[in-house]
């Protein structure tokens, strides 16, 4: 039976496993490629604003609560790694597979439709999300941060946040026109969400009008996540983190989906 | 057959179908059928709808009216089934410029659901057909036009599928390079592949197809083999009048007023059917019609 005879054999269904995995083996093989660019970028940068930060304002501040500055900065970090790890492959790998490449409308050739490719595309984003979100947490145990059994959860809501904001910087690509639109983005939607957060600050310090900002943000829900894991927390108000993070995932899911059809599909 | 499990006893069929890009109707009402086992050639001019209506057999476009067949699926709805068994090659150059040659082959025949035992095979299969084994660690950047093109031909013979889609093969491609296009695909039709080239080359048309289709806005105009084709509208034999400019304007209007069919060939007038014009028409060079002929009389296109 030759090849093309078992596969007509073959019914396939919503998300099939076998197209997520091929559209995430061609991400895999060319991340074997450029591997060491991306893990530089998506680690040294989230550990130089860490140090920086915390030993530059270590020395002003020494405590927040009762958490030692650096430790509370390290932990804010992750999130921060998380954001710019998702957010930016989600926008702009996207963006120039589909317009400069068209490297889209060939897996769209094969048995493979826009939700699994979509879907592929952020697991993967997704998984390095985690995996890079442990970056700033392994600085900060070398710097006195003491190990917990939480910090295991970690790399799962890393994952967790990284498929809501790769889900959102596929959107992005999706309705943006030119590249250049990314800049909008960037300044005025992801700088701020990273700076109200908690990560380098707690959010009791701002205006209410920004603390209730801050509680819409998902970021912040990944901040505190992170934070209570880390330091072997758990309250009521983690459920309700999960919960948004979860809601935020789906939706940014759905709506990139979406998009990216009605941009692929004439 | 080598193989292959028989298809359905038509592999393409369109009916009544309508797409529109805006106030632009890129096909108007096209009704297509391909039988299997056929290399079927889709002649037309640019801007005729032939990439649109490749674009719909892979439901990358949906028709606004109208039905699509594939395979015996139902477009847009089973058109995952349908590409299970098809192969694309698309006229624009959609490969990972980053990858080797078996890189993006070892990750279509993933896509394309190749079982995992026989990956390897199908890929260093594809790699043969597409003369490329000696390349087969180069990345797609460092590939010659002709190189890539090939490449992209054996990205969609991967799976072996039974229905080979062709977008303009060979357009942009060098005669040497040309000729080994031809000869695969010729291959293919000897395997009892169906095969749907669309292109505006006459040439490849004429010698690659057994049936041709032609196609102007958006719909077809006539359809049959080569030879059908030329013998009902460019007759058997064409007459060549040369002459100056001035005395092969005369003769056109002459042959509008008789009703000669007649057509511009570079520096002269040419006569379609001239077998029947015996005794009335001008000196000239005879030749037989070809399909170049019949299609720009059934267009009124003149060739690029």
């Amino acid at each position: 039976m030759s090849a093309g005879a078992s596969a007509v054999s073959k019914r396939s269904h919503r998300l099939d496993p076998a197209a997520l995995a091929g559209v995430m083996t061609r991400d895999v093989v060319l991340f074997k490629r450029y591997w060491k660019a991306t893990t530089f970028s998506s680690v040294v940068q989230p550990t130089i604003y860490l140090l920086a930060f915390g030993l530059g304002f270590g020395s002003l501040v020494s405590h927040v609560g009762h958490v030692r500055y650096v430790e509370y900065v390290a932990t804010g970090v992750v999130a921060t790694a998380v954001l710019f790890s998702s957010a930016f492959p989600g926008m702009f790998n996207t963006f120039i597979r589909w317009q400069f490449q068209r490297t889209y409308d060939a897996l769209l050739a094969a048995p493979v439709d826009v939700e699994e490719l979509v879907t592929a595309e952020i697991l993967w984003i997704s998984i390095r999300a985690g995996v890079y979100g442990l970056a700033p947490l392994i600085v900060g145990l070398a710097f006195g941060l003491t190990p917990e059994p939480g910090m295991l959860l970690v790399p799962f809501i890393g994952f967790l946040t990284g498929f809501g904001f790769a889900g959102f910087g596929v959107l992005i690509a999706a309705v943006a026109k030119t590249i250049d639109n990314f800049n909008y983005v960037t300044s005025a939607v992801l700088t701020p969400m990273f700076l109200v957060a908690g990560t380098f600050f707690p959010i009791s310090t701002l205006p209410p009008v920004l603390r209730t900002i801050a509680l819409f943000n998902p970021l912040y829900h990944c901040v505190s996540l992170v934070r209570d894991a880390s330091f072997g927390i758990f309250a009521p108000r983690d459920l309700v983190s999960a919960a948004v993070l979860l809601a935020f995932a789906a939706l940014m899911w759905r709506l990139s989906i979406w998009r990216l059809e009605s941009r692929l599909i004439d | 057959m080598l193989g292959r499990v028989p298809g359905p006893p038509a592999a393409i069929e369109l009916r009544g179908v309508v797409k529109r890009f805006g106030a632009i109707t890129a096909v108007d009402g096209l009704d297509l059928l391909v039988p299997s086992g056929v290399c079927f050639g889709l002649l037309g001019p640019n801007g005729a709808g032939k990439s649109t209506t490749m674009r719909m057999l892979t439901a990358q476009a949906l028709s606004d009216e109208g039905t699509i067949e594939v395979l015996g699926y139902a477009l847009p709805r089973e058109s995952k089934q349908a590409r299970m068994s098809m192969g694309v090659v698309p006229q624009l150059d959609n490969l990972d410029v980053e990858l080797t040659c078996r890189q993006i082959l070892g990750v279509f025949a993933r896509l394309y659901r190749v079982p995992r035992a026989q990956r390897d095979d199908a890929v260093d299969r594809a790699l043969g057909i597409a003369n490329l084994e000696g390349r087969a660690d180069t990345i797609v950047r460092d590939l010659s036009g002709g190189m890539r093109r090939r490449l992209l031909v054996a990205r969609g013979l991967i799976h072996q599928p039974n229905l080979v889609l062709l977008d303009e093969p060979t357009v942009g491609l060098d005669p040497q390079v040309r000729q080994e296009l031809w000869t695969l695909i010729d291959g293919l039709r000897a395997e009892g592949v169906t095969v749907l080239m669309s292109t505006h080359y006459i040439e490849e048309a004429e010698r690659l197809a057994d049936t041709v289709a032609v196609m102007s806005a958006g719909r077809i105009i006539a359809q049959g083999t080569p030879a059908e084709l030329v013998e009902a509208h460019a007759g058997r034999e064409v007459l060549e009048v040369y002459g100056p400019p001035a005395e092969l304007a005369e003769l056109e209007k002459l042959a509008a007023e008789r009703d000669w069919r007649h057509r511009r060939s570079g520096p002269a007038v040419a006569l379609l059917g001239a077998e029947e014009l015996n005794g009335e028409a001008p000196d000239g060079v005879r030749r037989p019609a070809n399909l170049e002929d019949a299609f720009v009389a059934l267009t009124g296109q003149e060739i690029e």
